[in-house]
């Protein structure tokens, strides 16, 4: 058992899942992850960069990851704007990197050292076009560990970006910890066929083509402009079509298995409150204190936020009464209940934009509005 | 390579080329930039450089195509950012040889701040700027180091501000290895870019190019082989300019190598890292 | 469950005195801790604060609404945070910068000056609050926190922060003593 803080076991997470690759610019509330990074990389034989602005540690970071190398970011809301256009082209080329987003209150600079939840759609529409998205979101310091080995992993495996969301209080609290004495580490395919029948963007046998690292002989091209599967810029409506549809059913084929969420008590719930990151704790904490009183409250930890857990929101709508979603930012992921949901139950979303937490006394308030103690209305 | 340096220029260019795949290219007659392709194709036999292990990295514009027609690791990255991608690969595995093919536009404008930090790093990248001072592939506007006065889309009444001088600005940040070659000089050009692969730290070619589409059109040439002219009259070789009287050398560009010093590396220093902490020496 | 602040200016040490106690309940004294921290853009100068929240069962909740402990190196801190603490709290103020308390059950302990003058380095007054805030209020041994010391002071500037733990400890008496002596005072009249 140790003391750490968040940020702290991210980055012990991040090497522990086999990242040797870091490039990133300082920005509060992150920039620990860096520090912790430039002294741990160089000892394993991985490699730390800073790099001039975010634009330019994302293409690192990419160019890394397209040499063989696991590679990460860490920034915060500013950075993570500056980040979407090389996003975008991750997303595109579909090269396997992770970028943490330590969440800081916005817009603009906003409010570098108090937490937020403010980019949750950046995180899911911040890039122009198509794509699917791999979000997840830490809501305590062993999750910061467990959410980014799982991140690495699944960043490997689907041969794409992740974006870990963790924001400033758990990238700074610290909490007793133990971690786990094993993880498992997924590394990325590679080709098992000669360079002649190599295609990088191949979906035909598998969902999730196998990518050669530079230097080893599969003298493949990589480029952000729409490609058909050899790599190759093409504007052939069917190969665009079928370039940009393969993203998603990626995604969609394990859907399932990249959505991760905690539940307590949906089973005869008459309110369910729902939540990710920092407010995760405040509803559980509202849960555990509401029941006691004798209501009858449900809890959801959303330790994926995209893709979206639509089927068990939709499932909890059937039986629950209303939902509630406190969130530090003025209502983002609450749309995702609501279309989820489609007026079956109540969705009661719970706001704040001042820079503090939201705490469980505020989300009892709301549950008290709306619940009985033994249920009923 | 031992085979390829055997072949004739012509036959050379084949034995790199992807030409069975992604041809017919999509520049424009009389352009620079498949002269430059050829230069950097030859240097690249030259140095005798494994194909395999050479990667080549551009950004967004008509130069940023060239990745697309040769056959080695390839990387078309995001307007601006080929360095910073490039610095990435580098990194990760020194072993690669690294070279960036980009343009005025995409090297100068919006991927100036990367430039001048590549040089002051002094990572071992190549970097061969082709500038031909305007943006081609958008239709014709004004680029950072498009000449005061001239005219392009974005500048009809001629453009106001100064051009950078790219081998000044990457000799003051730093680079090791700075030299400017010319689509006319083509031979000469081959050898400034064989020896920016051989420098070890951050080498930059910057190249004078035509683009007689929109440059040429706008400015008044008469067809590319006037430009190819210009860039004849209006060089001198860095060798010759010592002798020559101010006047002579007055709106005159200095080709050759401008810049030549050591510098330690920045993969080697890093490696040197690793290799001290791992012995307990740090 | 006792939760603890530390509040005062930036550069004050209080991230340290919130981590050094947090690691001294946790690791040493096999509590469950967390412990939070709010600071300003300034490196010196601006408000900080550190909480610590120690519990023997699972804390769920970062950030209790209340405090049981508000260890204030200045006035501005009393001020803010005097109202937060719950009923039966204690407050603990740096009695070199602190002029006027309000709330009932408080010590004014001159942390700076201690260090200043006892230790000749005014950078550990933060260590002087801990050592008067167990001696005061227990919270965690005093063990615990020499341990935690060892871990993460610096060897340059251990032994001067061992110190200023025995100084805290020891003002921390005096001023128990001191009060005992005017709550007497207080039943003769």
């Amino acid at each position: 058992m140790v003391l750490m803080q968040g940020n702290e076991a991210l980055a012990r997470g991040a090497l522990d899942a086999g990242v040797r690759f870091f490039a990133g610019y300082p920005i509060t509330p992150s920039t620990e992850i860096a520090e912790i990074m430039s002294v741990e990389l160089p000892k394993v034989g991985g490699k730390f960069l800073q790099m001039e602005d975010e634009m330019g540690s994302l293409a690192a970071v990419i160019g890394a990851s397209l040499a063989g190398a696991k590679a990460m970011t860490a920034t915060s809301g500013p950075g993570f704007s500056l980040m979407q256009e090389n996003l975008g082209y991750a997303y595109m080329t579909e090269v396997p990197c992770l970028v943490v987003d330590v969440m800081r209150g916005g817009p603009s600079t906003g409010l570098p050292t108090n937490p937020s939840q403010g980019d949750v759609m950046q995180a899911r529409w911040g890039c122009h076009g198509d794509h699917p998205v791999i979000a997840l979101a830490a809501s305590s310091v062993v999750d910061c560990y467990n959410l980014t080995v799982r991140a690495v992993n699944l960043a490997e495996r689907f041969r794409m970006p992740v974006i870990l969301l963790s924001d400033a209080v758990v990238g700074h609290m610290r909490e007793d910890v133990t971690l786990p004495e094993k993880i498992e580490v997924v590394d990325r395919e590679k080709p098992h066929v000669p360079y002649e029948w190599y295609y990088p963007y191949d979906d035909s046998t598998t969902a999730v083509a196998p990518l050669a690292p530079f230097g080893t002989g599969f003298r493949f091209h990589v480029t952000g402009l729409t490609h058909d599967r050899a790599g190759f810029a093409t504007t052939v409506p069917a190969e665009v079509d079928r370039a940009i549809r393969n993203l998603k059913r990626k995604m969609d084929r394990f859907r399932h298995e990249i959505i991760q969420v905690e539940h307590a008590h949906l089973a005869d719930a008459e309110v369910v409150v729902a939540a990710y990151g920092i407010c995760a704790r405040a509803a559980e904490a509202a849960t555990v204190e509401a029941r006691r009183r004798g209501y009858r409250v449900g809890f959801i930890n959303l330790k994926t936020i995209w893709p979206f857990c639509f089927k068990l929101v939709q499932r909890v709508a059937e039986t629950a009464k209303a939902i509630i979603v406190p969130e530090l930012n003025l209502g983002q992921l609450v749309r995702e209940f609501e279309r989820a949901v489609c007026d079956r139950a109540q969705v009661v979303p719970i706001n704040r934009v001042d820079g503090e937490t939201i705490t469980p006394r505020q989300i009892l308030d709301v549950i008290g509005e709306l619940a009985r103690p033994g249920g009923g209305a | 390579m031992e085979k390829a340096r055997e072949l004739n220029p012509s036959e050379l260019m084949h034995e790199y080329l992807r030409h069975k795949k992604r041809f017919p290219h999509l520049w424009c007659s009389g352009c620079g930039i498949g002269t430059i392709m050829g230069a950097i194709i030859r240097a690249i036999a030259d140095c005798e450089l494994d194909r395999d292990s050479v990667v080549m990295v551009s950004g967004i514009g008509c130069s940023s195509r060239m990745p697309i027609y040769v056959d080695f690791n390839t990387l078309h990255t995001t307007h601006g950012r080929p360095i910073a991608f490039a610095t990435g690969i580098k990194l990760a595995r020194p072993e690669l040889e690294v070279i960036v093919v980009t343009g005025d536009g995409d090297v100068a404008a919006i991927g100036g701040n990367h430039l001048i930090h590549a040089c002051r790093r002094n990572i071992n990248l190549t970097v061969v700027c082709i500038n031909n001072n305007i943006y081609g592939m958008t239709g014709g506007q004004a680029s950072p180091t498009t000449p005061q006065g001239k005219v392009a889309t974005t500048a009809r009444y001629g453009d106001f501000e100064r051009a950078f001088d790219l081998c000044d600005l990457t000799a003051g940040a730093g680079a090791v290895f700075v030299a400017r070659g010319a689509v006319y000089y083509a031979r000469q050009l081959e050898k400034l870019v064989a020896q920016a692969i051989r420098k070890k730290g951050f080498a930059f070619v910057d190249v004078i190019s035509q683009c007689p589409t929109y440059y040429g059109r706008f400015n008044k040439f008469k067809s590319p082989v006037e430009m190819l002219y210009w860039q004849r009259d209006n060089t001198v070789n860095v060798k010759a300019a010592p002798k020559m009287k101010p006047e002579e050398l007055e709106g005159k560009l200095i080709t050759g190598v401008l810049a030549d010093r050591d510098y330690p590396e920045f993969t080697e220093l890093y490696d040197e890292l690793i290799a001290d902490l791992a012995a307990g020496r740090k | 469950m006792v939760v603890v602040r530390f509040a005062g200016y930036g550069g004050q040490g209080l991230l340290t005195a919130g981590l050094i106690l947090a690691d001294a309940a946790a690791v040493y004294d096999k509590k469950k801790v967390i412990q939070t921290q709010s600071y300003g853009a300034e490196a010196r100068g601006g408000a900080s604060r550190s909480d610590v929240v120690i519990s023997d069962e699972d804390i769920i909740f970062p950030k209790p609404d209340h405090l049981d402990i508000l260890v204030a190196m200045n006035q501005l801190s009393v001020d803010r945070y005097s109202s937060a603490l719950a009923e039966g709290g204690t407050l603990i103020a740096d009695g070199t910068y602190v002029t006027t308390v309000t709330f009932p059950d408080c010590y004014l302990v001159p942390f700076t000056r201690i260090a200043r003058e006892k230790l000749g380095r005014e950078i550990v007054a933060n260590v002087v609050a801990l050592g008067a805030l167990i001696e005061l209020k227990g919270v965690v041994s005093k063990k615990a926190v020499a341990r935690a010391l060892e871990q993460r002071i610096p060897q340059a500037t251990l032994e001067i922060n061992l110190k200023a733990l025995e100084a805290g400890v020891k003002a921390g008496q005096e001023a128990a003593k001191a009060r005992e002596k005017a709550e007497e005072d207080y039943d003769i009249v």
